[in-house]
């Protein structure tokens, strides 16, 4: 086990350098000058040779990269052109925001999804089964920030059932939409998985065993059928991190949810290069890591997968 | 699979059942019919639209038509600047197909010959393109288009679609390279080879039509990704810029005022997203279905 984690964690190292490579040669072939950026056009050509000497602007290339790879090593992401603000300690005001957000989407769209699908697959080609399904293609073929309006135009603005945008200092009022916003697609996407996947379980043999030796059709699909069904579930959730943290772009900026996504929006509008690199280098960190974590709870779920 | 394990009949055959169990899949039809309607309503926009999706209908109809709601005369209702919704949203379509196919064709120009390559020669090769397959994989795909499209000062159209193609060209390169490495050890391969002919003709005439089944799968569901993630870009300003009528950009606009009970100008544009994105989808599960693919989604 110990080496199987070794092992996917020295598989990860070559992606997660060419992820910091290819952010830095995106960032190196923009048009445009960094210091001149910063000053606007107030800066006196001597503040603009300052500046790029303290960024390494004035460096070759190739130098500006190592010197850009040896401060990530080191945990230093550099400093915003905006607001001198590290990226690294802003990138750690803001996580916990898009944490607890995608958190409890995770949450509601597992529990949704994995409900609905069982329920679809148990009463196949019922009037749920259509209208579960329905709701789940149409709820992955919507973008999300036109989900998100939606939601916002029908309970804050229609009904006032909730208030409109922000964060509320944490109040959970302001989490609900954002969360359903968010968890929709992941639902979608997770209730159809579960779905099929019910569906090729329950037509096994041992399940036809279980059902004949008279057990509750409860324990059958819950504990014999559903159980087999969850691996590819899992792995579903895994790569829908990914869609979360893209999803969550969108999302934070129609909520006004203080977290990373809207902070990688706020600095491509304003051409922060530097926290832009910052968030896009975070959030594939991100992923990888949830993926890590997706690998090893394979063989908690399937006791058949052993790491060797 | 592709059709390689079905028995031995021509091609046209053989593309002839998979046309028997497409009309046979009534969400696959559904799906082709929408796609269609939405083909037609791009290509015809002109003479479809009741007005001209950029006039300023307060010049002529006077300041009762801003923001006037959905009636007769104008059905999906008017904008700000008194301009026809329906009008706009249908010269929409062409913005978002146009996306579609462009950055698909950028995908399939990127994505086939690197899977290609990589499945079939192995080795070095193909852990170098995996590689690369595997870090693009890594990026929340919204974020880098969002990144690729906003280092450029000004993107004009041509910058978003290469942008899309340059990073969703790996879901096609990894289903072709799954294709080549199932298909590379084939007698028809070996006899290509032992017959002295050129990698490149290998490649391209004799084991690419085998592999085509899934690619085209792959890049159907693919143009319902792409027209959504143009309409996030242009949603949050990077995309198609104003007075385009782009989906997103409508949306964006619209946002607004649908605080004011104003709500048709940001809607209407998202279900016409969803209904072309929802058509897309229909297609591509009913292809994978009827030419009997195996993908990983």
């Amino acid at each position: 086990m110990f080496s199987y984690i070794l092992r996917k964690i020295l598989y990860a190292v070559p992606v997660v350098w060419g992820v910091v490579t290819v952010v830095f040669i995106l960032m190196a072939i923009v048009p445009g000058d960094p210091a001149r950026l910063m000053m606007g056009q107030r800066g006196d050509p001597a503040t603009l040779a300052r500046i790029r000497a303290d960024l390494g602007l004035d460096l070759p290339l190739h130098q500006q990269y190592f010197r850009f790879v040896g401060d990530l090593v080191r945990g230093d992401l550099g400093t915003s052109y905006r607001n001198n603000e590290k990226v690294t300690s802003a990138l750690v005001d803001r996580f916990g925001a898009t944490l607890r957000l995608a958190f409890w989407a995770m949450v509601v769209a597992a529990v949704i999804g994995v409900a609905a699908g069982i329920l679809s697959a148990v009463r196949q080609y019922s009037l749920f089964d259509y209208s579960a399904m329905f709701i789940a293609i149409s709820g992955v073929s919507a973008p999300v920030f036109w989900v998100g309006l939606l939601l916002l135009l029908i309970f804050a603005y229609g009904f006032h059932l909730i208030p409109g945008v922000g964060y509320g200092d944490g109040d959970w009022r302001y989490l609900v939409l954002p969360v359903v916003t968010l968890g929709v697609r992941p639902a979608a996407l997770i209730a159809r998985l579960t779905r099929s996947c019910m569906l090729e379980v329950m037509s096994q043999d041992y399940i036809r065993t279980a059902r004949a030796k008279g057990l509750a059709e409860k324990v059958v699909v819950l504990k014999h059928a559903f159980k087999n069904a969850l691996i590819p579930v899992v792995t579903i959730i895994g790569t829908q991190v990914a869609e979360l943290l893209s999803g969550a772009v969108l999302t934070e900026t129609i909520f006004a949810w203080p977290g990373v996504g809207r902070l990688a929006v706020e600095a491509l509008v304003a051409r922060d290069f530097p926290m832009i690199r910052g968030t896009v280098i975070f959030m594939a960190v991100i992923f990888l890591v949830a993926n890590l974590i997706v690998d090893l709870s394979y063989g908690i779920i399937d006791p058949r997968i052993r790491y060797d | 699979m592709t059709a390689e394990k079905k028995p031995k009949t021509s091609g046209a055959s053989l593309r002839y059942e998979a046309w028997l169990r497409f009309r046979r899949n009534r969400l696959a039809m559904a799906g082709l019919v929408m796609a269609v309607t939405v083909i037609l309503g791009a290509i015809f926009a002109s003479s479809l639209a009741p007005y001209d999706p950029f006039k300023q209908l307060i010049w002529t109809e006077g300041r009762a038509v801003r923001l006037a709601a959905p009636s007769a005369e104008h059905i999906m209702g008017t904008d700000l600047y008194g301009r026809d919704i329906l009008s706009r949203v249908l010269f929409g379509a062409r913005i978002s197909l146009q996306i579609g196919i462009f950055a698909t064709v950028v995908s399939l120009f990127i994505g086939v010959p690197l899977g290609a390559l990589a499945g079939y020669r192995g080795g070095f090769t193909d852990d170098f393109i995996s590689w690369i397959i595997n870090v693009i994989f890594a990026f929340p795909f919204f974020l880098f288009v969002l990144a690729v499209v906003a280092v450029f000062q000004n993107p004009s159209m041509s910058v978003v679609y290469v942008a899309i193609g340059l990073v969703n060209w790996v879901a096609i390169a990894r289903v072709v390279r799954a294709q080549f490495i199932s298909l590379r050890d084939r007698e028809f391969v070996e006899a290509a080879r032992a017959l002295g002919l050129p990698t490149w003709r290998i490649i391209f005439i004799h084991i690419l039509p085998n592999a085509l089944a899934p690619v085209i799968v792959q890049a159907t569901l693919g143009m319902g990704s792409i027209i959504m993630i143009e309409a996030g870009l242009a949603f949050l300003g990077f995309g198609a810029q104003p007075p385009t009528p782009s989906w997103g950009l409508m949306i964006s606009e619209g946002q607004k005022y649908l605080g004011l009970g104003k709500w048709w100008w940001a809607i209407f544009p998202g279900m016409a997203i969803t209904y072309t994105v929802l058509a897309f989808n229909f297609l591509g599960d009913g292809l994978r279905d009827a030419l009997d693919v195996r993908l990983k989604r």
